[in-house]
């Protein structure tokens, strides 16, 4: 068996595979947060729920009218970006004027109560939800066996991130949304109906996880609680990148993800703990977070 | 008398009817009540200018105008539309457009993001060549990032970007604020052009031997009210009462 540093190479490979898939869900996640919090000013509490309602959405789909993985790949995210845009008109809005913690404890309420109902509804014993057929099966890399859908689930996300970051930083679109983070006055001045774009802003964030959500079905069981547990982390990789930083997330998400695997290679008591054990160290050196701008 | 008589005639009154006209505007920062019953007027194609002491509640008048003050109660019509309930979105679509006085260049966009931010509201705008040949410095400068400019620049960026709306009714709170004597001349220069083009201009000036050299009309602004106007070729018979009015 080939060895490296002591550690046979497949299982090497093996965890940093794992590693890079969780990191695309902690970049997929914290991504869509830091984009409605640079524009809402709000940190997403809800984001967890929203996740595993991506997650549910394309359980529903399959199981009460037949439509299978593709379809909902879209249908999922736009059915749950929907339910943002209704949240945040009926009430996220009423708390911009507001302190932070505002929109904090609101957002966190409101995910309780839908993992909550979902919980009621579906129990926590989690329900199946097949890999879809071109994605069965997998490849042998002659170092490792890669499964075709954990393939899919780092390149689809890797796609999903770079269109948001290109979208953000490269568009008029994005110009929009980063003045209006800048000073959302002077933009509703020049005619730009900056609420509006507020809205669809928290709807796309939402869409993001809900779509992280479809990824997430076959790989992990459909459960209400899948998010609450995956959410604290994210968190925490957030913390790290520096909130409301886009590209910032986006990396720190894949690294994470990849230092997480490693840890469970190499010192595997510690996996569980390692991200947050960076994020004190990296509050200490840099309180904004790694990508940050300090205001 | 002649006035008079000539608002009698059928489409006259239309014509000689202000573009804006403001009256008894009042404006609130919370609960601190700053402006105090403004009343005054600007024809089409004027140059008018807002002079008085600092905090005397200029720049809170063009707040109101453009409607990004949180409360103002009075009247404010432009074009013939009743604007004080009106979002500054809407204010900003019947072609008003809003220099403010720190600029207000984004650090996260870069020059020619700037330029092309605010969207185009009526036919007519300047084109970028036209914007670029009035200020050549936002050609060479266009990938930098918008608050790398200097002063100036960032000056001449905020006021070309509402040049390319098509936008004709200016307010520029204290265009020339801390620039250089050739940068003041540069943008007297454009504000003369703007003028000659059809613009409708109101400039908060402190400077109002600059104000003198653009303008036609001047009104003094002391504690949230209009409390003078002086026409501009009163403007040198009137040195001693504008320098008791400004503390010069
Ligand atoms: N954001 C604010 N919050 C509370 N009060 C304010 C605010 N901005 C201005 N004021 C107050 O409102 C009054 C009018 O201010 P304004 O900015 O309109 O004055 P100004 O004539 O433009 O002065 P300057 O020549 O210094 O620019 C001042 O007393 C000022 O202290
Ligand atoms: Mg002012």
């Amino acid at each position: 068996m080939t060895m490296i540093f002591g550690v046979p190479t497949a299982a090497l490979f093996g965890q940093l595979l794992l590693g890079l898939i969780n990191g695309s869900f902690y970049a997929m996640l914290s991504l869509g947060l830091a984009v409605i919090f640079g524009l809402l000013n709000i940190i997403n509490f809800t984001h967890g729920a929203q996740y595993m309602m991506g997650a549910f959405a394309s359980w529903m789909l399959l199981n009460y009218l037949g439509i299978g993985y593709w379809p909902a790949l879209i249908l999922a995210p736009l059915i749950v970006g929907a339910t943002g845009i209704i949240l945040e008109r009926l009430l996220i809005s009423r708390l911009y004027n507001l302190d932070h913690l505002y929109g904090l404890l609101l957002t966190f309420g409101v995910g309780l109560i839908i993992q909550g109902l979902f919980r009621n509804q579906y129990g926590v014993s989690g329900l199946p939800y097949g890999i879809p057929s071109q994605l069965t099966g997998g490849q042998n890399l002659g170092f490792m066996f890669m499964p075709n859908y954990r393939g899919w689930v780092v390149v689809a996300s890797l796609i999903v991130c770079l269109a948001t970051w290109f979208i953000i930083e490269k568009t008029r679109l994005g110009a929009y949304l980063r003045a209006a983070t800048e000073n959302p006055t002077l933009v509703q001045a020049f005619g730009i109906n900056v609420p509006l774009m507020i809205t669809l802003t928290y709807g796309a964030g939402v869409a993001l996880a809900a779509f992280a959500g479809v990824l997430a079905a076959p790989i992990y069981s459909v459960n209400p609680n899948m998010g609450a547990d995956l959410i604290i982390v994210v968190f925490a990789v957030v913390v790290i990148g520096g909130m409301g930083s886009i590209l910032g997330s986006i990396i720190t998400g894949f690294a994470l993800g990849l230092v997480e695997g490693l840890t469970k290679v190499f010192y595997p008591e510690a996996s569980s703990t390692v991200i947050f054990v960076i994020m004190v160290l990296v509050l200490l050196v840099k309180p904004a977070g790694l990508f940050g701008r300090t205001a | 008398m002649a006035e008079a008589a000539l608002a009698t005639r059928p489409g006259a009154a239309r014509a000689t009817a202000p573009l804006l006209k403001v009256e008894g505007l009042e404006a609130w920062y919370g609960e601190s009540h700053v402006l105090h019953g403004m009343s005054f007027d600007v024809r089409q194609g004027e140059v008018i200018t807002l002079l008085g002491r600092n905090g005397a509640g200029k720049t809170t008048t063009m707040k109101s105008i453009i409607g990004i003050m949180g409360k103002r109660t009075g009247s404010i019509v432009f074009d013939g539309t009743e604007t004080i309930k009106m979002p500054s979105r809407l204010i900003a679509k019947l072609g008003v457009a809003f220099v403010p006085e720190e600029r207000g260049i984004f650090s996260s966009l870069s020059v020619i993001e700037n330029l092309m931010l605010p969207p185009q509201i009526k036919p007519g705008g300047l084109s970028l060549d036209q914007i670029y040949d009035l200020f050549p410095n936002l050609k060479e400068r266009s990938g930098s990032q918008g608050t790398k400019l200097s002063g100036g620049e960032q000056q001449m960026l905020s006021i070309a970007r509402i040049l390319r709306t098509g936008a004709k009714f200016l307010l520029l709170d204290e265009p020339t604020e801390g620039l250089a004597p050739v940068i003041i001349q540069q943008i007297g220069a454009t504000i003369q052009r703007l003028k000659n083009d059809g613009f409708t201009i109101i400039l908060v000036e402190q400077n109002f031997r600059f104000a003198q050299t653009v303008a036609d009309r001047h009104y003094v602004v002391e504690q949230g009210r209009i409390i003078d106007m002086i026409p501009n070729e009163e403007m040198d018979a009137s040195v001693d009462k504008l320098h008791r009015y400004l503390g010069v």
